[in-house]
């Protein structure tokens, strides 16, 4: 089976490659690898596929860009994207890359390092996190396009019924209380999935914690602050919000869709923890409560220490094995350009990774969030920069699901312990 | 995959053993060579199967004794069975395996009793048999992954309609998440399962049924024989054959099992068949090595079940043919 997939990658590989280089005449084709967006295929409708169609046009015939869509989940995506790198597939050359595939793909020597010149100009304005995603070992290896934080979205009715000031920063214990006594719903993601993995490593950021305490040390080297107590105090919030039931009938698969979803039912919704997505999608979900929807930053996992967003987004990164890598840079520098990324933005609802955007009229006016978007981008913690991410991920996602099994006192330890036996090779996952 | 062409393997090798020697002799010209004929003819297709089956089959056992992570080439090393070792004695293997079983078990057996019902009705039934028969087959038809997204959806709390048409049932309301445990899990798991591939099954024991000697039944039925024992004495004797291929098929078929799972809860709850962990380890984690050894376990597996089938109930697979 495994030699099947990967002579049928190896093939679709050649193919591609046979079409990307071109037969010697015309200028080179680059082949740009996106994460799907709400602009899909169509080059019209603001998503990647309108960046690559401007800058192709903007390259006036030195190269064109030629879109290629990922699967929709971020774990689809890493397994093609990886699938491809390790096939040297020459036909890959630009990549949409999830922050946290960065360090692992980084570390096998599969992505092109920014060259020199270029470094600056893609950090000078981005925000902090979408730097760190982005450099691997002290080296600048991707370049930030977008960047995503979470928002606390709430009813505006619901929080003045519980007696919570929302202009103050509020705790997850008030959330809960709120949610409790008011007999509303939280939604959060708490699915077997990469987006549990963002909630976890945001309420341990916000206690002070940190999962991995040496960043990019070897699998034999690595240190876990998972036990901590601040990994306990973020299982303490796990245990409460599924022990309430607060989150929802079915708490243990909601994801980003199901907890807006729950958020969108007039008659339960109180809070909500999601990306700034929902903003625009409340009108498609027929939301007739929209006047009622405030936000406010990221709940704190401890009375009075400032949260830490969780951080998302998008790097643009070159495969080393892509036969045009001065093309490619040169079209990252086209496809970052604030002017892009506001376009991106107003398309697609993604918050650029450049804090110029912020101050921009139209953007104001159509995000009038975007201020605590950019607060909380710059004080959003990213998940831990490991190459062995993929496992630390799903180790912890395992150790932690379902949410109602979720124990403070042994849940975070046996994660870590987990993630030990796993990286030694002696356990599976 | 490999296990339906495997069988036709291990048959065709079996035909030169002992007891036939005595045979061999009385072979007329004619029939040597068109024996000869068969083999020269079979030959092209068994040299394609070896190739495409037989080569990932060694590279998989290969693989399988190396500490190998795609992404670390360089670390690459020798490690014998240890992989096999840690897989063994991992609780999560046994979880999983014993999962695969459980979901065999009650695939097959409820496929087994539906089917034989459905196949029953199909053969008596006269009229509109030809349309009768394509409409059992469109379950079967579609494309699992789509089957395990259209049960998913149903049982859903959010998008599914099976809590409210069912909240009469003591147990079930509308908030009744059955993905969040096992035991719901596996339940819908296994209907979408029974319910896309019970068509296969009563196609194959409608074949069976079709076979018997319909003046058997008749002679049974003037000799006063009651609809039970007609059952019992007559038919099911007379379809042995077609009982144990269809079953045998359904039981390799229904231990690979991966789509529902992988749509359903990818695992969650403790619901990782076999497949779904080797699918973890090699396509999610990029652990050749460790991949590779499951996938090799899983392989024995489904050689270990089509030996006992084989052997124990002695299966003959060429039933139809004279």
């Amino acid at each position: 089976m495994v030699a099947t997939l990967a002579a049928v990658a190896t093939a679709s590989g050649l193919a591609l490659s046979a079409c990307s280089s071109g037969t010697g005449s015309g200028p080179p084709v680059l082949t740009w690898y996106i994460n799907p967006d709400g602009g899909g295929s169509d080059p019209t409708k603001g998503g990647q596929a309108q960046l690559a169609k401007e800058c192709t046009d903007t390259a006036q015939g030195r190269y064109s860009i030629k879109i290629q869509l990922l699967p929709n989940s971020a774990s689809d995506q890493r397994q093609q994207l990886l699938r491809r790198l390790a096939a040297k597939d020459s036909g890959t050359d630009l990549m949409s890359m999830d922050p946290v595939f960065v360090a692992e793909f980084a570390q096998a020597g599969f992505l092109d390092p920014v060259p020199q010149g270029d470094a600056d100009g893609f950090t000078r304005n981005a925000v902090k996190p979408s730097v760190e995603a982005s450099t691997w070992k002290g080296k600048l290896v991707a370049a930030p396009m977008w960047a995503n934080t979470q928002l606390l979205w709430y009813r505006k009715s619901v929080a003045k019924a519980a007696g919570l000031d929302m202009s103050q920063p509020v705790t997850w214990d008030q959330l809960i209380q709120a949610a409790k006594s008011q007999q509303k719903t939280i939604g959060v993601q708490a699915k077997r999935y990469e987006g549990y993995m963002v909630w976890i490593n945001a309420l341990i950021a916000g206690a002070g914690g940190q999962i991995i305490e040496n960043p990019g040390a070897s699998a034999d080297q690595l240190k876990f602050g998972l036990a901590s107590s601040a990994g306990q105090k973020a299982a303490a919030v796990i245990q409460q919000v599924a022990q309430s039931g607060v989150a929802g009938p079915a708490m243990s698969s909601t994801d980003e869709t199901a907890a807006l979803d729950l958020f969108s039912n007039d008659a339960t919704s109180g809070f909500l923890v999601n990306w700034p997505y929902v903003w625009a999608a409340l009108p498609g979900n027929k939301v007739s409560f929209i006047d009622d929807v405030g936000w406010a930053r990221y709940p704190q996992t401890v009375q009075g220490e400032p949260s830490k967003p969780p951080f998302g987004g998008i790097e643009l990164g070159v495969n080393a094995a892509s036969q045009h890598k001065a093309e490619a840079w040169d079209a990252i520098k086209c496809i970052t350009t604030p002017a892009h990324q506001k376009l991106y933005m107003l398309g697609t609802g993604n918050p650029a990774a450049d804090k110029s955007v912020y101050d921009d009229a139209a953007i104001k006016k159509q995000f009038p969030m975007a201020d605590l978007i950019r607060e909380s981008l710059d004080a959003a913690a990213p998940r831990p920069l490991t190459q062995y991410y993929g496992d630390v991920s799903s180790a912890i996602q395992r150790e932690f699901s379902p949410p109602s099994s979720v124990n403070p006192s042994s849940t975070p330890k046996q994660a870590a312990d987990l993630i030990t036996a796993v990286l030694k090779g002696d356990a599976l996952l | 995959m490999s296990a339906t062409p495997e069988l036709d393997v291990e048959r065709s090798d079996e035909r030169p053993v002992p007891p036939r020697e005595g045979r061999r002799r009385h072979l007329s010209d004619r029939s040597r060579a068109e024996r000869n004929l068969g083999w020269r003819l079979a030959m092209p297709a068994f040299a394609i199967m070896v190739a495409v089956t037989g080569y990932p089959i060694l590279q998989a056992i290969w693989n399988s004794f190396f500490s190998y992570r795609l992404t670390d080439p360089e670390n690459k090393h020798f490690t014998f069975l240890s992989n096999y070792w840690v897989a063994l004695k991992d609780g999560v293997f046994w979880q999983a395996v014993g999962v695969t079983f459980l979901i065999t078990v009650i695939t097959v057996v409820v496929e087994f009793f539906l089917g034989m019902v459905i196949a029953m009705v199909m053969h008596k039934i006269v009229i509109p048999r030809r349309t009768l028969r394509t409409i059992v087959l469109i379950p079967y038809s579609i494309i699992t992954v789509v089957s395990a997204f259209a049960w998913f959806f149903a049982f859903r709390t959010d998008s599914g309609f099976v809590n409210h048409w069912f909240s009469w049932v003591p147990g079930i309301d509308p908030s009744t998440d059955w993905f969040g445990n096992f035991w719901g899990s596996i339940f819908v798991i296994c209907l979408s399962e029974i319910w896309k591939t019970t068509p296969f099954m009563s196609l194959l024991l409608l074949a069976g049924l079709a076979q018997i000697d319909t003046s058997m039944e008749e002679a049974a039925e003037v000799d006063g024989a009651t609809y039970w024992q007609r059952l019992t004495r007559v038919i099911l004797p007379n379809m042995k054959a077609a009982i144990m291929v269809a079953l045998l098929f359904r039981t390799l078929d229904a231990f690979r099992i991966f789509d529902n799972i992988f749509i359903m809860t990818g695992g969650a709850n403790g619901t990782s068949s076999l497949s779904v962990l080797t699918y973890n380890q090699t396509i999610d984690r990029v652990e050749i090595g460790m991949g590779s050894a499951l996938a090799v376990l899983l392989f024995l597996f489904v050689l270990l079940i089509a030996f006992i089938f084989v052997k124990a109930f002695k299966v003959d697979l060429a039933g139809g043919r004279s």
